[in-house]
């Protein structure tokens, strides 16, 4: 009688219950993004040596830290509807491939940029950036991995099993790449540090990566949402929310 | 136990001896692909030895990726691996069966055949010795890895490019710390290191790779 309640009520209760959250995260998302990204470009400090070019830091750090963050939500997710086949779980765990993927894919893309001028050329194969090419691979592989079962049961499972298997290797890749790296000492580039970056830049860092973690919840949320409306789409009330006119689709 | 372990490992090692191109067709490969590379880029043995390590091992693991894709193909079209997975015997060690086996009739003639492979791209003498111990042992970790992979995508129609998408990125570690045991001895450096990594990848992929491979199995068979 509970298993039933729960299994069934989970999905149902994220749905109405995020609705209330999201204007709330979202407003929080804006504002916090709006001032890291003003206070970012327009009146932190110049770098002595990199002049403008470094402020695309504040886009750059942020997707990084999400995209690795962003995986290990996917993995647990993955685990959690494994072990306690939570719908809600498997859902979450498909919506947030994409999006981690995207964020893997804008921390690249800002490297390179930021790479043109700061290094004269944009791809090294530094440690980090060959270890976030290697998480980009992970991402496309479970969201392929998620499409190409016809069942939606088994495509949970597997991708659960995927991104499980990946999340026991990153640590390991990165570890290698980083030893791979120092052994070949390929040239003298050595990516500034944010530790030693002044207060005065890095305090809209810090805005902006907690920005970045608010739009993460509301994006991941959102596509959740979807997801929800799809998969349960056959049942009284998603039928009765969406009205007659979700009748059509069936 | 052990009963399941040893008539699977005998099976199937019989099958693949009954059908030899099974184990001719990767090792085949293996030769040709690198035949390539003097063809592609030059003849001239200092350039060829400067990149036969990377050359070599890259190669051994794209013929491994290859074979591996048969690993439950064939048990999967047939019906066996439904019979594997519904018996009363530990799928845990039939599975560590079916992927040793497939390492005995891959990864060792890979390995086996790696030095004169080298000899052939003028690998330097400090190199042979690293080669194959490091071949003997990262073969197994990719057949043990792409194991899990194999599993996951038996039941798809088009399986074989998505398994190599999806098992590659797991295979680089195996890659750089072999490729690098190799290039570190013919410089004249100790090869503990690498070779210690080595052997804790092997021996961390033996102990999760069965147990992720049965899990994907069955998810595979039941959904």
């Amino acid at each position: 009688m509970w298993q039933w309640f729960h299994r069934l009520g989970s999905p149902r209760w994220f749905y109405q219950a995020s609705g209330k959250w999201l204007p709330w995260l979202s407003g929080v998302a804006v504002l916090l993004l709006m001032i890291g990204i003003a206070w970012g470009l327009g009146f932190a400090p110049q770098d002595a040596k990199q002049g403008n070019s470094f402020r695309i830091i504040y886009i750059h750090v942020p997707a990084s830290f999400l995209a690795l963050a962003g995986y290990y939500v996917m993995a647990l997710a993955g685990a959690v509807g494994l072990i306690w086949k939570m719908k809600l779980a498997d859902m979450v765990m498909k919506s947030a491939a994409p999006i981690g993927a995207a964020l893997t894919f804008i921390a690249l893309v800002t490297g390179a940029v930021w790479g043109k001028p700061t290094w004269g050329t944009y791809w090294v194969w530094d440690a980090r950036i060959t270890s976030m090419l290697v998480l980009f691979f992970l991402y496309l592989g479970v969201i392929a991995l998620q499409y190409s079962y016809s069942g939606q049961d088994a495509a949970n499972k597997a991708s659960a099993v995927l991104s499980l298997v990946g999340m026991v290797n990153i640590p390991i890749i990165y570890k290698s790449v980083d030893w791979w790296y120092t052994l070949h000492q390929p040239a003298t580039i050595k990516l500034t540090e944010a530790p030693s970056m002044h207060p005065d830049m890095f305090h809209p860092l810090l805005v902006m990566i907690l920005g970045f973690y608010c739009f993460y919840a509301v994006v991941l949320i959102l596509n959740t949402r979807t997801e929800i409306l799809y998969r349960e789409r056959r049942t009284r009330w998603v039928q009765d929310m969406v009205g007659p006119a979700g009748e059509s689709g069936q | 136990m052990g009963q399941g372990f040893l008539a699977i490992l005998r099976r199937d090692v019989l099958l693949a001896f009954r059908n030899r191109g099974e184990i001719a067709n990767p090792v085949i490969f293996f030769f040709i692909v690198v035949t390539l590379i003097p063809l592609g880029l030059t003849p001239e043995a200092s350039r060829l030895a400067e990149i036969a390590p990377g050359i070599l091992w890259v190669m051994a693991l794209l013929a491994s990726l290859l074979s591996v894709e048969g690993l439950f193909l064939s048990d999967y079209r047939d019906g066996t691996l439904e019979q594997l997975v519904i018996s009363p015997q530990p799928l845990y060690l039939m599975v560590l069966a079916k992927i040793l086996a497939h390492w005995l009739i891959s990864g060792l003639p890979l390995t086996l055949l790696a030095p004169v492979l080298g000899m052939m791209l003028s690998l330097p003498e400090a190199g042979y010795f690293p080669l194959v111990l490091g071949l003997l042992m990262g073969t197994a970790v990719l057949s043990l890895v792409g194991a899990i992979g194999a599993a996951l995508t038996v039941a798809l129609r088009k399986g074989g490019l998505l398994l190599s998408l999806i098992v590659m990125p797991l295979y680089m570690p195996v890659l750089i710390f072999g490729s690098s045991a190799v290039q570190r001895s013919v410089d004249g450096f100790s090869i503990e290191g690498p070779m210690a990594v080595m052997g804790a990848l092997l021996a961390f992929s033996l102990l999760i790779s069965p147990f992720a491979t049965a899990g994907a199995l069955r998810v595979s068979m039941h959904g």
